[in-house]
């Protein structure tokens, strides 16, 4: 990849370090977390030095990834306040998808699907983070009706999210140029303008 | 090559079969607590046969000693002084493991192997699979098992498996002073419960009954109650259990539901990349720049 | 009969599942190699872990249910392991306990791997504050040194009459009612030779009044049926007692005499207690009003014409005229004097013919006959009346009276079981027997079903108390020679040797010199001989019982040097302990023989205010014997139903522990040893003692046990035909009935006459075949003749056929009785003789008048405690309480009054422990944690108590602090127009514990005793209540 002195500076590096603690955490959650939802993903215990670590390690690293969350929050959230235009964006999300973005409204330094994502993580998150400490048994005891609800939420939205994350990385997948805006941070002056032209605006001045 | 000393009919965290071709006889235990004096000869018998010795507790102003069902203590008899018709009643359990036909343990463990009902009724743990989530406490609808803090691993009664396996009665059962707690079929356990139930109607006790909750499927651990019409009155026996609805959803519906929304959200993303294909920066919007980049040079 | 008593059966089966465990070790061990094991996860059961270990049967130590035992020792037997007993359950082949074990008996292997137990000899030397470890042999001699000191010193050879009497007094020593016949025979052989006559076992503190009333009833003091026999009970009263909490596994029987034969259950007691629990009625009583209550009954049966008839005219002396001048007025029977507190009983007698036989009114219409006097003394005792008294509600009463009632008739029978919540009264003895003449007049005695059975405390109180481990007693209820009524052997035998009152009588007894010869060529074997009376100048005098309160007394006014205590532990179960603390602090030394610490042996140790000493303050040397514990010897134990049953020994003691027999046997060797060679005061009973053991150091319970039995020293001529030989010399004796008064036999304990025959160990038997009713004639040896159910002649009618022909134990078959049991009559006695079923009373019948056998009078008379709630006695103010009580001054002035410690307290067992050691048992520490109190939800109220606060009980000799456990289960009662609060204090705290340390509950009740037996009152005492 060549880098571009002019490419635009889209994270610093403590907002890249930022996200891919959270990042990692998510992955290893996952995997740790399917494995305890569903036999067919027991064996992935196997990554945590078996199941009896996993067990252990989870809660864990849901703490980690709660405290780094709570700092992407913190740094994101302004960003992420939903505007009309995102709104109008989202309405036009389908025609996105489909391969064509003529129509899209001009958009900030994130989209109305971003910051969707944001939002829903946010809350996501809280909610794991709370379900969990319900049923963290090493440590807590809760009423069993609560311990009950703990597991149920805990287990459901932890599948939203890990389906929300799926999209997220295929997002970054899918549209090319931008994971490198988590690797070094920049992005080329054509993506920003392409897919984020408000902010592309906003940086250059043009 | 397991060694099975019992034929096994589930198992925790397992999607296929366990033996089905063998069909040992159905076990129960029938615990008729209007012939139990409370003497906790269960208690003991069974703590040491399996080796397990409570802490030494405190009075806590009342008979309840150790004071729950703990990793080290897997059945306690709980007392309840109550009035019923102006009679004065002391109410004693034997509570424990109830072996459900439908354990919400068994349901719950996310660990394979880690619970195991045998074809003979019984619902065991194998503390050696355990990973120690305490999902089974989760499920368990009476309250049973419990998480060591030694190991972090789940105990409770198993029935003396290892005493049923080479045919003998569990130690509660063969120690009862009073033949309160009994052991044999389900069937006969069943049958001998009719009788106690019968003869507790001619002494006056017109809603004598046998608990054997069908919410779980029945049980392997049955009652013969004074007042079956009021199981809450002994020590909060629940009226009617069933694994909780929370219980069901988390570990019925939700855990193939979640795992087909997963599986097609990541073919979905598959298909349409290979469909769609990749969303480029478009070319004229590189051309732009580039142009840009040019008349600034050729403007110094 | 390998495996130490269990029959080779399970062997087969144990094989096979050695070879599947060991293929699946293989196999998993495999697995592991491969490195598959940890995912592959099996589901397997724990292993079975008893498959090879070695299999011994024994007997429950603790109470008198006498439940089977299978112990299971490491290893299968093989030389190199040493068989630890890693498990215990109970023996399903057991006729009584069927498998079962209550939670003592389930939890016994924490009892012989007890942190308490005691492993090494040591002393505490004067004014020490610790333990020293000291060799086996420094402890025997310093002990032997101290005794011999102290004999010689203190030993009274002959009294001012000039009578041997070898009494020596300033050493008392107690025997343990758990310990084996075999131990128990010894002991009483070695303390009796060397002149100990201040002796006692837990019997006193116990079921002392059982032996006294039933004896004086129906001839003999133990429980009359059996524990299955229950099961035949179409009604059963639980009063003056707790089966379900004190006797779970005899308590079955009446649990299946329910659901089997819809048979009722009463419980009376202060209490709503664990057997209430499953009762079909609970009737509340004030603690200590039991005999107005069971008179009230007496009462109500006479008026409603509830008698069996035909029973009570034929086999009770109803009919018996009483001499004249007996009388009772204002609460004293004719004869008291107010001076010495005794009565003349010679008004309370029959009135005898010419021929010195009983004159008797078939018609019941002379007023002088007992019918007439018992109808007059007991119709004072109107429902009413009982109810004021015992503040039981009338209906009730009532439905007690109704309930037994029924059964007066032929074909219906009840039973009642009792313990010590009868016994342990000044009115001890009494209260039994009222209990004792109700079932005489319903027909229930001897019957299946019936009886009235005392549920004995200890393992072995029976057979202690068999062996005469009492002050004043024999083996075999034989008396220990009084100085003054038995100066010579003529003089003993004649005032033992009763004469038949009525022709034709069996009149036992009257076998007394058989018994009593044999028993000295026991003791002095050759040395006894007919020219020296057979050694009796020898044998101990007694002046006075020396009971426990007795030799308390004589500790604190300083008469007593020594104190040895085997298995007992005084501190804990002797009532007012402060006084006992303070009477042991004034001993020279102290023995102690014991598997476990207790608190006798470290009376010394400060434990603050538990324990409040100064041991610089206490000079007591104490020494610590470590016995071993039933687990670890052979031996026999008697249960309450009689049965001697034999146990085996499943491992090794603990440390440099040796059983009670070595022990004794090494101390005695000791002591002969000193005499032999320094000589000493009236040393020959001790030097002529017949010791003729292989290892006189260690008697084995093998010689013991056939001795117990009895053999031929000569060969003893068949009395039919005296060509013939009966037994040859040496040979054992098949029986009491062949014993001899010319020296040509020897036994220890004739009761136990047949125990070991020349066919062997009868108390190894093991057949448990039902001969029906439950009855297993197979399974061990009862005494006497191994007969199963006391007086079972009574349970056919006059002619012999059975009263009710579906309870069929013996009949008359025109030749002989014969049944399902061994006849308890004479085989050939044909009913037309007019022989009579009690054949150890000289008369024959169950005695509804107890003529002079009781001190307190012929018949039963409520009388309060002596720490009365209400301060008087309505039946008659002036006299409260029993005019015949024996009270030290001492103990006098620590009574309370009513007024300053208003509520009553009471003391009892919890089902999850025994006595004093079950708290060094840390399965029943577990269940039973720490020390409690019982209080009424009303009183708690009052007082602002609420569950699990600490509260102080306090008496006018002491206090206690516990728990307060408020319950529904004790209601306060109206007495004379009066509220009385009752309070329910558990006893089994101390310092000695795995459980959490607690007070002594004996630092509250007096030292004041049944008037017959000196049984201490630790059940009716007043205490007063604070929150702490």
């Amino acid at each position: 990849m060549i880098r571009d002195p002019k490419d635009l500076k889209r994270y610093t590096a403590s907002e890249r370090a930022n996200h891919w603690v959270v990042g990692m955490c998510f992955i290893l959650l996952a995997l740790s977390g399917l494995a305890f939802f569903h036999p067919a993903f027991f064996p992935l215990t196997q990554f945590f030095g078996g199941p009896v670590w996993a067990r252990i390690l989870h809660p864990f690293i849901g703490i980690l990834m709660a405290v780094s969350f709570v700092s992407i929050f913190l740094r994101f959230r302004k960003l992420n306040l939903m505007t009309a235009t995102d709104v109008e964006w989202l309405k036009r999300s389908r025609e996105m998808v489909t391969g064509d973005d003529h129509n899209m409204p001009e958009q900030g330094k994130y989209n109305g699907g971003q910051k969707m994502l944001f939002w829903v993580l946010a809350i996501g998150m809280l909610l794991m983070t709370v379900s969990g400490i319900l049923i963290w048994r090493a440590y807590f005891h809760f009423d069993i009706t609560l311990v009950r609800l703990g597991a149920v939420v805990h287990a459901g939205m932890a599948a939203v999210m890990i389906a929300l994350i799926f999209v997220h990385v295929y997002a970054a997948i899918w549209v090319k140029g931008t994971i490198r805006a988590m690797w070094y941070g920049t992005v080329t002056r054509a993506w920003a303008k392409q897919h984020h032209r408000a902010w592309y605006r906003q940086v250059t001045g043009k | 090559m397991p060694l099975q000393s019992l034929d096994i009919l589930r198992r925790s965290a397992t999607t296929t079969p366990s033996t089905q071709v063998r069909a040992p006889v159905e076990v129960a235990k029938l615990i008729d607590v209007t012939t139990c004096i409370g003497c906790k000869a269960c208690q003991v018998a069974c703590s040491e046969w399996n080796d397990i010795r409570e802490e030494v507790g405190e009075c806590v102003g009342v008979y309840d000693n150790p004071r729950d069902l703990s990793a080290n203590a897997w059945t306690v008899m709980r007392f309840n002084e109550t009035e019923e018709n102006g009679k004065l009643e002391w109410l004693i359990r034997k509570d424990g493991c109830m072996h459900c036909a439908d354990p919400g343990c068994l349901k719950s463990c996310p660990s394979p192997g880690a619970i195991i009902q045998y074809k003979n009724g019984i619902v065991d743990f194998n503390e050696e699979n355990c990973i120690g989530c305490g999902y089974c406490v989760t499920g368990c609808p009476f309250n049973v098992p419990r998480i060591s803090k030694q190991d972090n691993k789940a105990y409770k009664c198993s029935l003396c498996s290892d005493r049923v396996a080479v045919g003998q009665e569990p130690a509660c059962v063969k120690t009862c002073p009073t033949g309160a707690i009994q052991f044999g079929s389900k069937e006969d356990m069943k049958e001998v419960a009719a009788g106690r139930v019968a003869e507790l109607k001619t002494r006056g006790y017109d809603q004598a009954g046998l608990y054997d909750p069908q919410g779980v499927g029945g049980t392997h651990v049955m009652y013969v109650l004074h007042h079956a019409d009021k199981p809450g009155l002994y020590s909060g026996l629940p009226a009617n259990p069933t694994i909780s609805p929370l219980v069901s959803l988390w570990k019925g519906v939700a855990k193939p539901l979640a795992t087909l929304v997963l599986a097609g959200v990541a073919l979905g993303s598959l298909f349409h990349y290979v469909t769609t294909g990749p969303n480029e920066v478009a070319k004229e919007i590189e051309d732009e720049i580039e142009a840009e980049d040019r008349e600034k040079e050729d403007a110094q | 009969m390998d495996r130490k008593g269990r029959p080779d059966v399970g062997l087969k089966l144990n094989r096979r599942q050695f070879f599947k465990v060991s293929a699946a070790g293989l196999g998993s061990t495999g697995l592991i190699v491969a490195g598959l094991a940890p995912t592959d996860a099996h589901a397997e059961v724990r292993q079975y872990k008893l498959t090879r270990a070695r299999e011994t049967r024994n007997t429950c130590t603790y109470c008198s249910v006498g439940c089977g035992l299978l112990m299971y020792g490491l290893g299968d037997g093989a030389k190199n392991t040493k068989a630890e007993i890693i498990h215990i359950e109970g023996d399903p082949d057991h006729p009584v306990s069927r498998g079962a074990l209550c939670p003592k008996g389930a939890g016994l292997l924490d009892f012989i791997h007890s942190p308490g137990r005691l492993k090494y000899p040591e002393v505490r030397e004067a004014g020490s504050k610790e333990w020293k470890r000291i060799s086996w042999h420094e402890a025997i001699t310093r002990v032997a040194q101290h005794m011999k000191a102290d004999r010689d010193a203190n030993v009274v050879a002959t009294n001012a009459d000039g009578v041997p009497i070898n009494r020596w007094l300033s050493t008392a020593m107690l025997t343990a009612s758990a310990s084996s016949n075999e131990t128990g025979i010894l002991t009483q052989k070695f303390m009796r030779s060397l002149g100990i006559v201040a002796t006692d076992a837990q019997a006193r503190v116990c079921h002392g009044p059982t032996v006294s009333a039933l004896a004086s009833t129906f001839g003999r003091g133990a429980m009359t049926n059996s524990w299955v026999d229950i099961k035949n009970a179409d009604f059963i009263l639980v009063m003056g007692g707790n089966a379900a909490e004190a006797h779970p596994v005899g308590f079955r029987w009446a649990i299946e005499a329910k659901k089997q034969r819809g048979a009722k259950l009463i419980v009376v007691d202060p209490r709503f207690n664990r057997t209430a629990a499953v009762a079909d009625h609970y009737v509340p009583i004030r603690a200590g009003s039991d005999i107005a209550f069971l008179g009230g009954i007496i009462n109500w049966l006479i008026t409603h014409d509830k008698i069996q008839w035909d029973y009570v005219k034929a086999f009770t002396n109803a009919s018996a005229l009483i001499r004249e001048g007996y009388g009772f007025d204002e609460g004293l029977f004719s004869g008291f004097d107010e001076k010495t507190h005794k009565y003349d009983r010679a008004s309370w007698n029959y009135e005898f013919d010419a021929k010195g036989e009983i004159v008797t009114d078939p018609t019941l219409a002379h007023p002088r006959c007992v019918w007439n006097l018992l109808k007059a003394h007991y119709a004072r005792y109107t429902p009413e009346v009982v109810s004021n008294l015992t503040g039981s509600p009338v209906e009730g009463f009532l439905l007690v009276c109704q309930h037994l009632g029924e059964t007066a008739v032929a074909n219906k029978v009840g039973t009642i079981l009792y313990a010590l919540g009868w016994t342990q009264h000044t009115t001890g003895t009494q209260n039994i027997r009222t209990m004792a003449m109700i079932q005489l007049l319903l027909g229930n005695i001897g019957m299946p079903g019936g009886g009235v059975n005392a549920l004995r405390g200890h393992s072995n109180i029976q057979g202690l108390s068999d062996l005469g481990l009492l002050s004043t007693s024999l083996p075999g209820y034989l008396t220990l020679p009084n100085e003054k009524q038995h100066p010579t052997l003529e003089t003993y035998l004649s005032a033992n040797t009763p004469q038949a009152l009525r022709p034709g009588q069996l009149n036992y007894w009257a076998n007394t010199p058989k018994f009593f010869v044999s028993l000295m060529k026991w003791f002095w074997g050759d040395k006894a001989t007919k020219d020296n009376h057979w050694g009796y100048d020898w044998l101990p005098k007694w002046d006075k019982m020396y009971d426990v309160l007795q030799i308390v007394e004589m500790m604190d006014q300083g008469q007593i040097n020594g104190f040895i205590v085997q298995g007992f532990n005084p501190m804990g179960s002797f009532p007012d302990a402060n006084k006992v603390a303070r009477a042991f602090a004034k001993l020279k030394y102290m023995v102690i023989i014991d598997p476990i610490a207790t608190e006798t042996s470290t009376f010394w140790q400060n434990h603050g205010d538990i324990n409040p000493v100064d041991p610089a303050q206490i000079a007591t040397e104490v020494f610590r014997l470590p016995s071993t514990c039933f687990a670890e010897e052979d031996g026999a134990i008697v249960n309450s139903s009689r049965w001697l049953q034999w146990h085996w020994k499943g491992a090794e003691p603990p440390g440099e522990a040796k059983s009670d027999q070595e022990i004794i046997g090494e101390l005695f060797t000791a002591l002969r040893d000193l005499y032999r060679k320094d000589g000493g005061k009236v040393a020959e009973p001790i030097l002529n003692l017949s010791w003729a053991y292989a290892n006189p150091q260690a008697p084995t319970p093998e010689e013991l046990a056939k001795e117990l039995n009895g053999r031929a020293l000569a060969d003893i001529p068949d009395p039919a035909d005296k060509t013939k030989v009966l037994v040859k010399k040496g040979e054992q004796l098949p029986g009491f009935a062949t014993l001899q008064d010319d020296g040509s036999t020897s036994c220890a304990c004739w009761i136990f006459s047949g125990c070991w025959t020349q066919a062997g160990n009868q108390m190894a038997r093991r057949d448990n075949t039902d001969t029906g009713l439950g009855n297993t004639p197979g399974w061990a040896w009862a005494w006497p003749a191994n007969r199963r159910i006391l007086y079972n002649r009574a349970s056919c009618d006059a002619a012999g056929k059975p009263w009710d022909p579906n309870r069929r134990l013996i009949a008359w078959n025109g030749e002989k009785w014969a049944g399902i049991d061994v006849p308890d009559f004479k085989v050939d006695a044909a009913p037309e003789t007019g022989m009579n079923p009690f054949i150890m009373n000289p008369e024959g019948f169950g005695r509804l008048f107890s003529v002079d056998k009781l001190v307190d009078g012929p018949f039963p008379e409520h009388y309060e405690p002596m720490e009365s709630p209400i301060g008087t006695n309505p039946l008659h103010p002036k006299v409260v309480s029993s005019p015949t009580v024996r009270i030290f001054k001492t103990d006098r002035d620590r009574l309370g009054k009513h007024t300053e410690f208003p509520y009553v307290g009471t003391t009892y067992r919890l089902t999850e422990h025994f006595q004093f050691w079950t708290k060094s048992v840390r399965l029943l520490a577990i269940a039973q944690p720490e020390q409690f109190v019982e209080i009424g939800e009303t009183l708690a109220a009052e007082k602002g108590i609420h569950a699990g606060d600490w509260v102080k009980v306090s008496s006018n000799r002491g206090f206690i602090k516990a728990r307060a456990v408020v319950t529904k289960r004790i209601k306060a009662l109206t007495v004379n127009k009066q509220t009385v609060h009752q309070i329910g204090i558990p006893l089994h705290w101390g310092w000695e514990t795995v459980a959490k340390k607690g007070h002594l509950t004996n630092r509250l009740p007096p030292a004041v005793g049944d008037c017959n037996t000196q049984t201490p009152e630790y059940k009716a005492f007043l205490v007063n209540l604070e929150k702490a």
